[in-house]
């Protein structure tokens, strides 16, 4: 279970007054730099919703005598934040220094760590990324930019304008924008195949677009049946780029083979309310965690390697129900091959779910995975962080 | 109507000048709107230099202190976990829970009052130091009021035990002592300390015996004169009965062992024991609870329901809960003695100390700067059943009455307003339509922001209010051109007229470019199109311009007809059909069949024969309507061609 961290335990000398918590609208762990053997100790939270809003960078590293309480183990301290205009939309790292921020104002923003004088300063932005051109608006208004997703030295964000641009580190203007790319909201995006991107909208699609290409039209379009649930966040498994995971309105969960039909291969029931975030575990992806409007946290383990260990995981959890597969056999794919989260037979695969969080009271809005540890924000200002996911 | 308790405060707003101006002002849910108005008395209209701008006041000042949420954000947790304890638990399990909510909300309060601390020590000089120091001061309060009605409402402390929670509830406090002690005894020599004494006297005014005996022993030590006193002195302390919590023996007993004891000690200070040492004869006396005695020590006991505890402990170990009103007044008077009169801290304490619920949390509710402390105090006293009997002459009853004041506040913060939500469900009466008011008042900044409001309201079916927040974003996106969002939410919001608005919107679109945009969205209505008939009209264009690139021109052409002939279409656009009609009139094949043909000419003729006669037509219209006759003549002659082939082919076909 996750201890409820101590809010602001910490004011390092120039945050004097500035408490740096607030409702929190993201959540990510600074990535390891390749090869390394240590286990996650920063990261980055957004806030949303106040007037100032803030970025802000956390340490559960080891404190010992700075942690004058003696707090709880995996205690987080506050390292430095920056004032963010508007409020963070979707907060991505860019590599170990480098952190993304969209803004509801339209704006992107790349912030510069300075570990050693413990500050976060501008490095570079895209003032207007995103905006919207109407009768209503004068000349050109900004529009809130929903999602970021980074691969160095590309930076492609999706907005409520419809529009997708990609970026590059060094360069001043976008590299291409596609217009109108989407007649609704696309509320989140993430890279397929590098060139290819998938973004997902509010009227419950999937969308496939190729930089290849020009034009702005789709390489492929998958929906969701009938009812256009609005889908608000993606992932992409870690290992099998066609395996994708979406969550919706209605806090379902949906499985995706990118590869063929145009239909989700499974609809999980999930959440009550939205569902924000999905995120596969980056190393363990038989594992994903989601987390939803209605104040949830949880963690699906569809890994079918000993009974001993789900058993670990039932406790408060419980089966989920397939409600759906519409995906025919696969005999030409090679068993090994199918990832756990394709497979269609109910009744060999359960999926453990363990719910996370002990007393639900309002959303999380965030989550984010590595290693052994995970770290979630939520609207009750809270920020949880675990660092034994699979003790 | 009752009178008013105290003179209504008046707040002088920067900059404006109501001495010569007229002000206007409006009420909103949980703040008011004030301003200048242009109005001048005078004939003469001079234009005075005035002030520009609109004020917003808010009442509930302590929602917007950054350190304080902590408090609303944790407490806010606490209430709903309150609101869900099981009505089934009864007797000691139910007590011991509302005990430990209340030993929560405390716990929240202290922690804020820590970190206020912090800053306040941080920077002292500065005025926001200051008002962190004066806000500790207030949360100290809350907290010492807090305690007092735990121990005397929610624990109902009988006599006896009623008395140990006091002595705790005092040592909580009155902390500085701990300060002094780790001070006095990290000294070289303990008892030559310039506090030593004072530190003494403060352990027996609380009651810390074992502690007192200690430093004594160090006394003894250090003067060996003094050595035979020190050790009867200490042996009173030790053998003074005191009930503790395991013992079974009754309140009888214990009065009369502690009457033995206080008549040892009364023979002691007779037989002048300590008569060679002021000091341990002033400390028997206090042991003997001896007014004068106590009242002399007045700076170590710091206030006066200290005073009143000490005295307690020495003279009335088994006080009943009803006799302490008595003793709380008569100790209040003695300790101020006339110099000073009691402030509002006094007042409420004195209302506790006499079980008058309602005065405390009037006190409370005039005295505070917020309404987090009344409201969660009366909502705990209301859970524990305290309240039933009091109604207001406002409002529906005073729990409702005051949880709602606090929700309003936090509404009116631009970030906490989504705590708001739990307090007006828990309310039954009037939480509902509050909820209703303030819901459709939080400004929707993005459609994420917007999405949560939606839930809200959609969790508690509140259909009007879904419907404006949706009519709302519909707005914005048609303002913004993203005719494909503002369709969206006009159909999440089932509104249809606004529905064919948009509709129109994107047919008219589709007239001045020839092409249709937001396919993604038209092509995927599915029964959402039945909406409203301009939608469904719109669903079934783009299905018949689908057919058509498909070059499936018979299900086209049919599709097409049905559109006029079914009257889906608006008549403005029949001209447009009819026009998108001739491509198909030309194929190679007959496509149209000769009643299709008939059909045709008849919504041709409809449309013509119904255009009424304008009067001077101006050039431009003159051109126009050129180019319509022309259209028009050449749909007749291609329906003309179409209707002999499809007679011939018809024919022929019959024949073969």
């Amino acid at each position: 279970m996750l201890l409820r961290q101590q809010q602001c335990s910490n004011f390092s000398s120039n945050q004097t007054g500035k408490c740096g918590v607030y409702k929190i609208s993201k959540t990510r762990w600074r990535p390891l730099p390749p090869g390394s053997l240590q286990t996650a100790e920063t990261f980055a939270t957004g806030s949303w919703d106040n007037e100032e809003n803030y970025v802000s960078l956390w340490s559960i590293g080891d404190f010992g005598n700075l942690d004058s309480d003696g707090g709880f183990e995996g205690d987080h301290q506050l390292l430095c934040s920056i004032k963010h205009h508007g409020d963070v939309m979707d907060l991505q790292f860019f590599d170990q220094e480098r952190i993304v921020a969209a803004s509801s104002t339209g704006c992107v923003t790349v912030f510069l760590h300075h570990p050693n004088n413990r500050t976060l300063s501008v490095s570079q932005q895209w003032t207007a990324a995103h905006y919207h051109t109407g009768p209503g608006s004068p000349s050109c208004s900004n529009a809130p930019c929903t999602g970021i997703v980074c691969n160095n030295p590309e930076i492609v964000t999706v907005g409520e304008d419809g529009r997708i641009n990609l970026f590059r580190a060094d360069h001043k203007e976008a590299v291409r924008t596609i217009d109108n790319a989407d007649s609704s909201t696309l509320h989140a995006v993430t890279f397929l195949r590098t060139p290819e991107i998938l973004t997902v909208n509010s009227i419950g699609q999937l969308k496939i677009w190729d930089f290849r290409q020009q034009g702005n039209e789709p390489t492929q379009i998958l929906s969701l049946t009938g009812d256009r649930v609005p889908l608000h966040c993606v992932d992409r498994h870690p290992n099998q780029q066609h395996v994708v995971a979406t969550g919706g309105q209605d806090g379902m969960l949906s499985i995706w083979d990118v590869r063929q039909g145009t239909m989700p291969v499974s609809l999980l029931k999930a959440h009550e309310a939205e569902m924000w975030e999905v995120h596969f575990h980056p190393s363990n992806p038989d594992h994903l965690f989601t987390c939803s409007e209605d104040g949830s946290l949880w963690h699906w383990d569809a890994s079918t390697d000993g009974p001993e260990k789900s058993s670990l995981f039932h406790q408060g959890g419980r089966n989920s129900t397939f409600l759906s597969h519409s995906i025919s056999n696969q005999a030409n794919v090679h068993q090994s091959l199918i990832s756990s989260w394709l497979s269609t037979d109910p009744a060999k695969d359960r999926i453990e779910i363990t719910s996370l969080l002990p007393n639900r009271t309002l959303s999380v809005n965030s989550l984010d995975v590595l290693g052994p540890c995970l770290v979630c924000g939520t609207d009750a200002e809270a920020i949880y962080v675990t660092r034994q996911l699979f003790s | 109507m009752e009178e008013f308790d105290g003179e209504p405060t008046v707040t002088w707003i920067p900059g404006v000048n109501s001495q010569k101006k007229q002000m206007c002002f409006d009420w909103g849910p949980g703040e008011m709107l004030v301003c200048e108005t242009s109005f001048n008395k005078k004939e003469k209209p001079q234009m005075v230099a005035s002030c520009p701008f609109i004020h917003i006041i808010r009442k509930d000042i302590d929602v917007y202190s950054k350190i304080l949420r902590k408090l609303f954000n944790e407490s806010h947790g606490i209430f709903v976990g309150l609101q869900r304890i099981e009505e089934e638990l009864t007797g000691k399990s139910r007590k011991a829970q509302l005990v430990r909510v209340s030993k929560n909300y405390r716990s929240v309060i202290r922690a804020c009052m820590e970190e206020m601390h912090q800053f306040a020590v941080a920077d002292k000089d500065s005025a926001s130091g200051r008002q962190f120091s004066s806000q500790v001061s207030i949360l100290s309060a809350m907290e010492l009021i807090w305690n007092l009605c735990e121990i005397l409402f929610i624990e109902v402390a009988p006599a006896g035990p009623l008395l140990l929670y006091l002595l705790d509830w005092v040592r909580l406090h009155v902390c500085e002592v701990d300060n002094l002690s780790a001070d006095v005894l990290g000294s070289e020599n303990p008892s030559k300390h310039e506090s030593f004494w004072s530190l003494v006297t403060t352990l027996v005014l609380q009651g810390r015996l074992d502690e007192a005996r200690q430093m004594l022993s160090k006394e003894a030590d250090a003067n060996p004169a003094s050595a035979g006193m020190c050790r009867v002195l200490g042996d009173l302390m030790r053998t003074m009965p005191v009930l503790s919590p395991g013992n079974t023996q009754t309140l009888t007993e214990l009065e009369l062992r502690w009457q033995h004891w206080h008549e040892e000690c009364e023979r002691h200070l007779q037989d002048g024991t300590f008569a060679s040492s002021p000091r341990l004869e002033s400390l028997c006396k206090v042991l003997l609870g001896d007014d004068a005695a106590l009242l002399e020590q007045k700076e170590l006991l710091s206030n006066w329901y200290h005073f009143l505890v000490t005295r307690l402990l020495y003279s009335q170990p088994t006080v009943k809960p009803m006799d302490l009103h008595l003793y709380a007044q008569s100790s209040l008077d003695l300790f101020l003695g006339g110099e000073s009169s009691p402030e509002p801290l006094d007042n409420i304490l004195m209302a506790a100390f006499e079980f008058d619920i309602h005065q405390v949390i009037k006190e409370c509710s005039i005295a505070l700067s917020n309404w987090w402390f009344v409201a969660h105090l009366t909502d705990l006293l209301d859970h524990c059943k305290l309240l039933q009997s009091h109604n207001l002459y406002f409002g529906s009853n005073m729990r409702e009455f005051l949880l709602l004041e606090y929700a309003s506040g936090l509404f009116a913060h631009h970030s906490l307003w989504q705590l708001g939500v739990d307090y007006c469900d828990h309310c039954p009466e009037l939480g509902r339509v509050s909820l209703e008011l303030h819901i459709e008042r939080i400004p929707l900044t993005t459609e994420q922001k917007a999405l949560k409001v939606l839930r809200v309201c959609e969790q508690r079916q509140m259909t009007e209010q879904v419907r404006s927040i949706c009519k709302i974003l519909a707005m914005k996106a048609v303002r913004n051109n993203r005719l494909g969002s503002a369709l969206s939410w006009s159909i999440r919001a089932k509104d249809a007229a606004f529905a064919t608005l948009v509709s129109d919107r994107f047919l008219r679109d589709y007239c001045e470019r020839g092409c249709f945009s937001d396919l993604d969205l038209i092509d995927n209505l599915g029964p959402a199109m039945m909406l409203s008939d301009r939608l469904t009209f719109l669903g079934k264009y783009r299905e018949f311009h689908r057919l058509y690139g498909e070059k499936r021109f018979v299900d086209a052409a049919s599709l097409l007809l049905s559109l006029m002939t079914s009257q889906i279409a608006p008549r403005s656009f029949w001209m447009t059909l009819l026009t998108d009609a001739l491509p198909l009139l030309e194929q190679k094949q007959v496509i149209f069949s000769a009643e299709q043909t008939y059909e045709l000419l008849r919504c041709l003729e409809d449309l013509t024969s119904g255009k009424p006669l304008c009067g001077e037509p101006d050039a431009q219209q003159l051109q126009d309507d050129d180019i319509e006759t022309t259209k028009v003549e050449m749909l007749r002659l291609a329906l003309a061609r179409n209707l002999a082939r499809s007679i011939i082919k018809e024919g022929s076909l019959e024949g073969s």
